[in-house]
């Protein structure tokens, strides 16, 4: 156990954090959603990749940095410091190209990979339904053969960025006649495509990053097909393991933040820094936070020494998105009627809590909600058996759907 | 960044396992469950001093094996999974780790040997009414190198040798080593829930009893050893809340109910992976105590604290939710849940309880924060 860098990590941090004092663009904007922001993202995608920093475990003559997983923790831990650009390159980096390099032709390699780590191209996922949200393999967008083509008719939803997205990696059943999980493939598709509607998602908490994406007689070659014709699930169970590992820390606030709202409050039995109630519930909040913090050590420990992590890397999000909405819950109380406010200008903590509570749904269902995690970890970790299932070894049309 | 057993210590750690699965199936536990006279597996005992790991962390000068502390937490591990019913703990995490944090070299000189070969047994007495660590515990009083006073519960004192007391003398809260060998020691072994352990009275009627450290640093040198022994108890705990976590998985895929395993229920199935979740972050927590444990280093309270409140948390809801899990069957002498059961509140309250840990965190929290 060494908790410390050896010289050859302490090497590494210390010239990522010399090049970031460097490179990082002082204060940029944040919001992708603006020209602006947009841009920074972007500008500063291209200048990581130019230095190596951007894909660094991605061989280097598909525009990665060609180097080892512990130098990817560590430059991101490194970056984390810094008031660095929104980044909308997550969902292409960590899922849908990291999907074609897995699944897809060689031309479709050549093609893509390096745009996308350069942030040229930016890319969405195309996977949940309205009928089947954890249920992914309950896909129903149809695509059907017409010639060299497939024509596609259908609609996808919770599809993070559709609207500023170049391309897509779009799941579709090409089978009804074959049982659920055989009958669907993947495709990839230019997001600019004739038929193509993207309507935002107006969120709980204010935001748009959602869409639901509608197909309306969508023309896709076959040569776009990444992987094998029906075999679908399959390379959607790469796109999901990266998925996993891609929604990792939250963000939001910490502990340290009750502390510091605690220390201004006044309670019924004095200050509510002394609130024995409130003292414990912070013990047990750093103990969550904490022993999340040191399992990524273990992963990355795993990393260095060249070996696969373990799976508690699996506890991650389904610890996280909790532990901000009850932390979140607790400081409103503690505002007591300040609570309701959450307006930044006026809302204690320039409404940090207020914002966490909005938020913290979505953490819990995005990227697989709380009860399909515990079903991954008790299924996959712990080989506990499949729920009993009424849409295996049946053809897929006759699959009960309630309404 | 090394975050977890090295190559050497992972060996030592298989080697334990191995060692306690042939020598501490759970039948061992049970003989001394089942024999209200003895309160630990003698044969055991010699058994795991021919080991060597009585002198783990005792330096080579005096006898023992000169490793570190990650190492004595593997095997900690390894004892807890294992529920071994012997007095490693109140030994080596207590005496021993007292003897090294406020022993002259005298003193070393004179136990650190005996305790590395297996002579003696030790306990840390330090409780006298309920509550945590405190002023309130030093009812005990030291007058002219003898000890007078009560001390309960005292995990081991029934069996052990050499005690740890904190007792006031001249006005001043001190630790002392009483030899419970010699004259003026009464012992009353206590009926308590873990009976796989034993746990005794100790009445002292002038006893003699000799400094431990300097006057007066009694409450700090006790919390000093406290910690030290949290992070190895965490790891019997981790040991421990796996152990029971895997003992729920297999009944879960053997049990049929409604013609199909209780396993494929989703109630039994998020059960077990908030189980494993718990499990998952005590042992993230007791490996950053187990660095600062090895290194000394000035985080070692807070990653004391941290470990034990996470453990003691996760070996708990294992304990409960396994026996749960068993339906029942469970709640029967013959199936070895309560013995988990019991043991997760032993080993969570021997140490001082939760409750008084997450003050102590936070209040080491606040301390950082100001500094």
């Amino acid at each position: 156990m060494d908790f410390n860098d050896t010289p050859e990590e302490a090497e590494y941090r210390a010239r990522a954090r010399d090049w970031l004092q460097q490179n990082a663009p002082k204060n940029p904007p944040h919001d992708t959603e603006t020209p602006a922001g947009m841009a920074a993202a972007k500008a500063w995608q291209r200048k990581k990749a130019e230095a190596g920093y951007a894909a660094i475990t991605w061989p280097s003559e598909w525009g990665g940095g060609g180097g080892a997983p512990w130098q990817a923790v560590i430059f991101s831990e490194e970056e984390a410091a810094f008031e660095t650009p929104g980044n909308p390159f997550v969902i292409g980096l960590g899922m849908c190209v990291p999907t074609v390099m897995t699944a897809g032709a060689d031309a479709d390699k050549t093609r893509f990979v390096r745009p996308a780590v350069l942030g040229e191209e930016i890319w969405c996922q195309l996977f949940s339904e309205p009928g089947g949200g954890s249920d992914v393999a309950a896909a129903r967008t149809r695509a059907v053969r017409d010639g060299e083509d497939w024509i596609i008719n259908g609609q996808k939803v919770w599809t993070s960025g559709a609207h500023y997205s170049d391309f897509g990696l779009l799941l579709v059943r090409t089978d009804p006649d074959a049982p659920k999980h055989k009958g669907l493939t993947m495709f990839w598709l230019d997001m600019k495509s004739p038929g193509i509607d993207v309507r935002p998602i107006h969120q709980m908490s204010g935001g748009s990053n959602f869409n639901e994406v509608y197909f309306n007689d969508v023309r896709v070659k076959d040569s776009q097909r990444v992987g094998a014709l029906n075999d679908g699930w399959r390379v959607s169970l790469v796109t999901l393991m990266n998925e996993r590992l891609a929604v990792g820390g939250l963000g939001g606030p910490s502990w340290r933040a009750v502390m510091r709202l605690a220390q201004d409050v006044a309670t019924l039995a004095g200050p509510a820094a002394k609130d024995v109630g409130l003292r414990e519930k912070i013990a047990d909040w750093y103990v969550q936070a904490e022993g999340l913090k040191y399992t990524r050590y273990r992963t990355q420990t795993a990393l260095s020494r060249g070996q696969t992590p373990g799976p508690e890397s699996s506890i991650g999000k389904v610890v996280s998105a909790s532990l901000m909405q009850d932390m979140a819950n607790t400081a409103l109380e503690l505002e007591d009627q300040f609570g309701i406010i959450s307006d930044p200008k006026d809302a204690p903590l320039a409404g940090v809590f207020q914002s966490a509570l909005l938020s913290a749904p979505g953490m819990r269902i995005a990227g697989g909600t709380d009860e399909i995690m515990r079903n991954i970890i008790a299924e996959r970790v712990l080989g506990m058996p499949q729920d009993v299932r009424l849409d295996k070894d049946v053809p897929f049309k006759d699959v009960p759907t309630g309404r | 960044m090394d975050f977890d057993f090295s190559d050497d210590q992972k060996f030592l750690k298989s080697e334990a396992r191995k060692f306690l699965d042939a020598r501490c199936p759970t039948s061992v536990a049970r003989g001394v469950l089942d024999d209200p006279a003895r309160s630990y597996d003698a044969d055991l005992w010699k058994a795991i001093a021919a080991q060597g790991w009585l002198g783990t962390t005792v330096p080579e000068d005096y006898g023992g094996l000169g490793l570190g502390g990650v190492e004595l937490c593997a095997i900690a591990e390894e004892l807890g999974r294992a529920l071994a019913p012997a007095p490693f703990s109140s030994t080596v995490y207590f005496l021993t780790e007292a003897l090294l944090v406020a022993g002259s070299d005298e003193q070393k000189r004179r136990w650190l040997p005996k305790i590395a070969a297996g002579e003696i047994i030790g306990c840390f007495a330090t409780s006298e009414r309920p509550g945590p660590l405190s002023e309130a515990q030093a009812g005990a009083r030291v007058e002219g190198g003898r000890i007078t006073g009560t001390k309960a519960p005292v995990t081991d004192g029934d069996v052990a040798d050499l005690a740890v007391v904190l007792a006031k003398e001249a006005g001043q809260i001190s630790l002392f080593l009483v030899d419970l060998t010699g004259e003026g020691v009464r012992r009353e072994t206590l009926q308590t829930l873990d009976p796989t352990r034993g746990v005794a009275r100790l009445t002292f009627d002038g006893a003699p009893a000799e400094r431990l450290g300097g006057a007066g640093e009694g409450l700090a040198l006790a919390q000093a050893v406290l910690d030290r022994a949290a992070i190895l108890l965490a790891f019997e705990q981790v040991g421990g809340a796996d152990r029971a976590l895997q003992m729920a998985r297999d009944y879960a895929l053997e049990r049929f109910a409604f013609g199909r395993p209780i396993g494929s229920y989703q109630a039994i199935k998020h059960k077990l992976a908030d189980i494993y979740i718990k499990n998952e972050l005590a042992r993230s927590n007791a490996y950053y105590g187990a660095w600062a444990l090895a290194t000394g280093a000035a985080e070692l309270p807070v990653a004391a604290a941290a470990a034990r409140v996470s453990a003691t948390e996760a070996f708990w809801f294992a304990a409960k939710e396994s026996l749960q899990t068993h339906g029942g069957m469970g709640y029967t002498w013959d199936v070895d849940c309560h013995l988990f059961y019991r043991r997760a509140q032993q080993l969570g309250l021997m140490a001082g309880g939760a409750k008084a840990w997450k003050e102590r965190l936070v209040s080491q929290l606040e301390r950082r924060n100001v500094a």
